[in-house]
């Protein structure tokens, strides 16, 4: 286990390095950066929309019954920026988006295109992983912006025709903006720019050490979505941590 | 023909006493050759002799445990030989970029490397696939290619690199007769408009007598013979003997009878 920590983080120091050169490989980037968001961008909406509903029906009767209608805003805003909106969206990216790195690069290796870019003087981190990694680092906190605000108007719409709760949306908003701040927003950024380093290097590294035939390839693309998931988490508390600090 | 070809020279390739090791499993010990500029060196020997992972080696895809590889006498392993000296190896699948059309394919070397302006690569790569015989395919994927003409993209891949030591990895496994006649022929026709120096890993017999000028059999990691096809014909050892001579001993039954 340790082994593999060290070669991800090697992998994502070697891709930083070459970053300098990441101008040359703009076009790779927007086909990676294209394919993410298209391939996303409709679940990422329909999974915040109901995150934040769901949030506010849970909390919203309870909140009301103790006279606290008040809250509902500043408690889905909050939940829905600092925590469920970059851990969720990070978690469907690395389901989605993660797994088709590692499938991708890992038939690469195993069908030889690696060995072959190699023997053209060509390195396998500077034309694969670098698009790739730069692609998703940019992508995912556009999305989890994105998904901030479909949660906050789907917590909202649930605040507004839900009976037990019957906050209209103005009232909603108002509420959330007393609460929440833009750094609350920046958190929930920052911490999905942490989580794209992630995905990215874990399903690259995994695509990259992928041995052995088709089989070797689905075990890669298992490895790298539930080591993503796995390590989202883990950061996820000492991400928070370090913030709240 | 290309005439930067003919500018092109083989360079000298020296193995001495090559070692490898996998989990405590010798797969090569103390394999030793070398190559001389310009020729065709065909290493022969069963499934599974080590073939291909000595192939690894002299590209600089594995390291040895033991030994070493000189290019020009300079170790295959030193940065300056990447820079010094061009190198190619044809893989047995081809290895095309499945993501990639067969012209960006042919081109990836000098496209990746901003050798030369888009329009000049254009006209590389529509040269480089007519040397090998192909023409009309630079804006297919691979998969719509045969093996055939996969194997010849790749060489025309490899071509563009202006190699002086060009590695074939099974060039014509998998191939019917008639396209494997047509891959020997485009290596002997290469090496002979080029100079390029030539190192062709295979365990097929008709190619090796077909177009080495020498031959060195390779059997459980070793090299057994090494020699003109003429002398690994007639070597006196048996294992050598029976993989060259192995055939079915089966009569077909005369049902007419």
């Amino acid at each position: 286990m340790f082994e593999n920590i060290g070669e991800v983080v090697l992998l994502c120091w070697r891709t930083l390095l070459a970053l300098p050169q990441g101008w040359r490989q703009r076009q790779k980037i927007f086909e990676q950066f294209f394919e993410i968001g298209n391939a996303s961008l409709l679940m990422v909406c329909v999974l915040s929309f109901f995150i934040g509903a769901v949030i506010a029906l849970q909390t919203g009767p309870v909140l009301a019954e103790r006279s606290l209608s008040s809250a509902i805003g500043g408690v889905v805003g909050i939940a829905v920026a600092k925590e469920l909106a970059p851990v969720m969206m990070s978690i469907l990216i690395a389901g989605r988006i993660g797994s088709a790195m590692a499938a991708e690069i890992g038939s690469m290796r195993v069908y030889q295109e690696i060995d072959a870019l190699r023997t053209m003087n060509i390195n396998p981190i500077y034309y694969l992983v670098l698009p790739r990694m730069v692609a998703i680092v940019a992508a995912l906190p556009m999305l989890v912006v994105f998904a901030i605000l479909v949660g906050w108007f789907g917590g909202a719409l649930v605040a507004d025709y839900n009976q037990r709760m019957g906050i209209p949306m103005h009232a909603f908003f108002s509420d959330l903006k007393e609460i929440v701040n833009v750094k609350d927003v920046a958190n929930g950024v920052f911490k999905s720019f942490c989580f794209a380093l992630i995905i990215g290097s874990v399903s690259c590294h995994q695509g990259l050490t992928t041995m052995g035939g088709p089989r070797g390839i689905g075990r890669s693309v298992t490895k790298a979505v539930v080591n993503s998931i796995v390590a989202i988490v883990v950061f996820d508390y000492l991400l928070t941590r370090l913030l709240l600090s | 023909m290309n005439p930067d070809l003919s500018q092109l020279s083989g360079v000298n390739l020296v193995v001495r006493g090559l070692c490898k090791q996998f989990r405590n499993q010798p797969v090569l010990a103390d394999v030793s050759f070398s190559v001389n500029p310009g020729e065709i060196f065909v290493i022969m020997g069963p499934s599974g002799s080590g073939k291909s992972v000595l192939l690894k080696h002299l590209i600089g895809l594995e390291a040895p445990d033991a030994g070493e590889i000189l290019i020009n006498g300079d170790p295959v392993t030193s940065p300056e030989v990447a820079a010094k000296y061009r190198m190619a190896l044809v893989f047995q699948s081809g290895a095309l970029l499945n993501s990639l059309t067969v012209g960006e394919n042919v081109g990836l070397y000098l496209t990746e490397h901003r050798l030369k302006p888009e329009e000049e690569i254009q006209k590389i790569v529509r040269e480089k696939l007519a040397d090998v015989g192909l023409r009309d395919v630079m804006d297919k994927m691979p998969s719509e290619l045969s093996g055939g003409m996969k194997k010849r993209a790749a060489i025309a891949r490899a071509l563009v690199t202006e190699p002086q030591l060009i590695f074939y990895d099974e060039p014509t496994s998998e191939l019917d007769p008639v396209s494997a006649v047509v891959i020997g022929e485009e290596i002997l026709d290469l090496n002979q408009r080029t100079g390029v120096t030539s190192l062709v890993v295979t365990h097929e017999r008709e190619l090796a007598f077909g177009i080495a000028d020498r031959i060195a059999v390779i059997m459980e990691g070793r090299i057994v013979t090494v020699g003109a096809p003429d002398e690994v014909r007639n070597a006196a050892d048996p294992a050598v003997k029976n993989f060259l001579q192995a055939d079915f001993k089966r009569q077909p039954k005369n049902l007419r009878a």
